[in-house]
């Protein structure tokens, strides 16, 4: 009798996962319970991921919107304060920069009123000369401040700092909380599905011990368990994916129609659906797999 | 073939179960194993199935020593052996016909094999038009034919029934036993472990006699002889 290719064999396949499904329904309630955690362990994951993923596009933006102006001492000439430019391209973090002639300053901010006449009689020389100069992180805008204020020539610096760091840490803290509640939230899936298998392992106890006393190996006895975590795993997974969809879309419409959130950059569903939805049937596989492997070994003692 | 050689079985607890067992059993013989109530059977059994490890002495099966067999190799020496248990351990779920099925999926048998094998172990133990029945809608001994028929799917060399007999009539219990005399004379080695002397005195069979977790008796009418005498 040829014993090879065991686990490849159509029938044996079906018999895996007509088990599985038998046991599935066998202990409908901790079934459900299984599915029921990984899907909202997933969920949660999801939307904490989700939350950074937003900020940090957020951040992007303001990355590249976010100036920082160095002005320069007013006692250098517009040639000398030009010659910084090289001292300030050389630090770090410093991504480009713009000379801004003290005219030119005041050409921007009488634009901005309406009524420039009242700017007519103020001189330019009331300005500095300045650079505009974007940073290749707004993480580090911190020390690149303290970096530009060292430079000679440099009278004074202007930077958002508050908003950056209040973004950061809001996308910082969605990454950590994301991490400590799937952490957790995971090893409950964990716990939840190893015992709907192990129960199904303890109805089935003598039966377990019958096919061993026939000789059969231990992957042979553990396959339909282990089907049958995957399943609850994966179907947890698909229902937590949908069920993110749906709420993303109904937030990311609140966001777009509110007044007050237009700052933030919501991304599109469909621009992560792939990865989010491979992400949730790898974790909703793996959950699966290694809680019923966990809950089957206690009964192959035979 | 089965040789123990000086084995002894002292279990957790302190229990001596077997103290200085010796026997041998050829391919083909058939062998009753008797003796009262913890007098070592069913350690026996075990040892031979490899459910526990001899503590001392060395117990080979099949070719398998079982004092240093690994868990990787103790499906392939259950292959060899067929067992029948006496409250015979059908899975209640699965029709007759699916109880021996799986016994043969379970060791990697394809379809064809599962077809072709099935049926004809049926009808040798005479309940090939039974076979889509459930267990419970069995007579007991139909359901011990079954639970030989599932030992013997997987053409094993070696037969171990433990009280077989024991959830049957003295009628049901004769026929059984002429259906494992039947297998034996196919070339099946059997050992049936029972405490039964009446049916055990009905066949002129080696009989091993075990008391208080030793041999007491080993022959032809051992049973009969050992327990007349005392």
């Amino acid at each position: 009798m040829k014993t090879s290719n065991i686990f490849l064999r159509a029938s044996n396949v079906f018999y895996f996962l007509q088990e599985a499904v038998h046991n599935i329904f066998l202990h409908g309630l901790m079934s459900l319970a299984a599915v029921g955690v990984t899907m909202a362990c997933l969920l949660i994951m999801g939307s904490f991921t989700l939350v950074s993923m937003n900020l940090n596009a957020t951040l992007s933006d303001l990355e590249r919107e976010n100036v920082v102006i160095a002005y320069i001492d007013e006692t250098y000439s517009e040639e000398q304060a030009r010659a910084l430019e090289a001292d300030i391209m050389a630090l770090d973090n410093v991504e480009s920069c713009k000379f801004v002639t003290r005219e030119e300053a005041m050409e921007a901010f009488v634009s901005q009123y309406d009524d420039d006449s009242v700017f007519a009689s103020v001189p330019a020389s009331v300005l500095r000369d300045r650079f505009e100069i974007h940073l290749t992180e707004l993480e580090e805008m911190e020390s690149t401040v303290i970096a530009l204020k060292a430079v000679e020539g440099v009278a004074n610096v202007r930077a958002e700092l508050e908003i950056a760091q209040g973004f950061m840490a809001v996308r910082n803290m969605a990454g950590v909380v994301a991490i400590i509640l799937a952490v957790m939230l995971l090893l409950v899936s964990l716990f939840i599905i190893s015992n709907t298998i192990r129960l199904g392992a303890y109805t089935r106890r003598d039966e377990v011990a019958i096919i061993k006393m026939c000789g059969a190996k231990d992957s042979f006895i553990r396959c339909p368990f282990v089907a049958e975590g995957v399943i609850l795993g994966l179907v947890g997974a698909v229902i937590a994916f949908f069920i993110q969809w749906g709420v993303y879309n109904l937030v990311m419409r609140a966001i777009t129609k509110s007044d007050t959130m237009q700052l933030l950059t919501v991304i599109p569903f469909h621009n992560f659906a792939g990865r989010i939805l491979l992400i949730f049937l790898l974790v909703g596989l793996a959950v699966g797999a290694v809680g019923s492997s966990l809950a089957i070994n206690k009964f192959l003692k035979v | 073939m089965v040789r123990l050689t000086d084995v002894y079985k002292v279990y957790e607890n302190g229990a001596r179960a077997l103290k200085g067992i010796n026997f041998q059993i050829d391919d083909g013989e058939f062998v009753f194993l008797v003796g009262p109530s913890g007098s070592g059977k069913s350690t026996i059994i075990k040892l031979l199935t490899a459910e526990i490890p001899p503590t001392e002495g060395r117990v080979m099966v099949n070719g398998y020593n079982l004092g240093t067999i690994t868990p990787r190799q103790v499906p392939y020496l259950r292959r060899t052996i067929g067992v029948v248990f006496q409250d015979f351990r059908l899975i209640e779920k699965k029709t007759v016909y699916e109880n021996l099925a799986l016994a043969m999926r379970a060791v990697g048998a394809s379809s064809q094999e599962i077809k072709k094998r099935v049926p004809a172990m049926l009808e040798l133990v005479e309940l090939d038009r039974k076979m889509n029945r459930h267990p419970s809608e069995l007579s007991g001994g139909e359901q011990q034919r079954v639970a030989i028929a599932r030992a013997l799917v997987n053409n094993p060399g070696m037969i171990i029934a433990d009280e077989p007999t024991g959830n049957l009539d003295p009628a049901r219990s004769y026929d059984l036993m002429r259906l494992l005399e039947r297998i034996n004379e196919l070339g099946t080695t059997i050992l049936v472990v029972t405490h039964e002397k009446e049916l055990v005195n009905r066949f002129s069979k080696r009989v091993l006699a075990i008391e208080n977790g030793r041999i007491i008796s080993d022959g032809m009418d051992g049973y009969y002889r050992y327990y007349e005498n005392k």
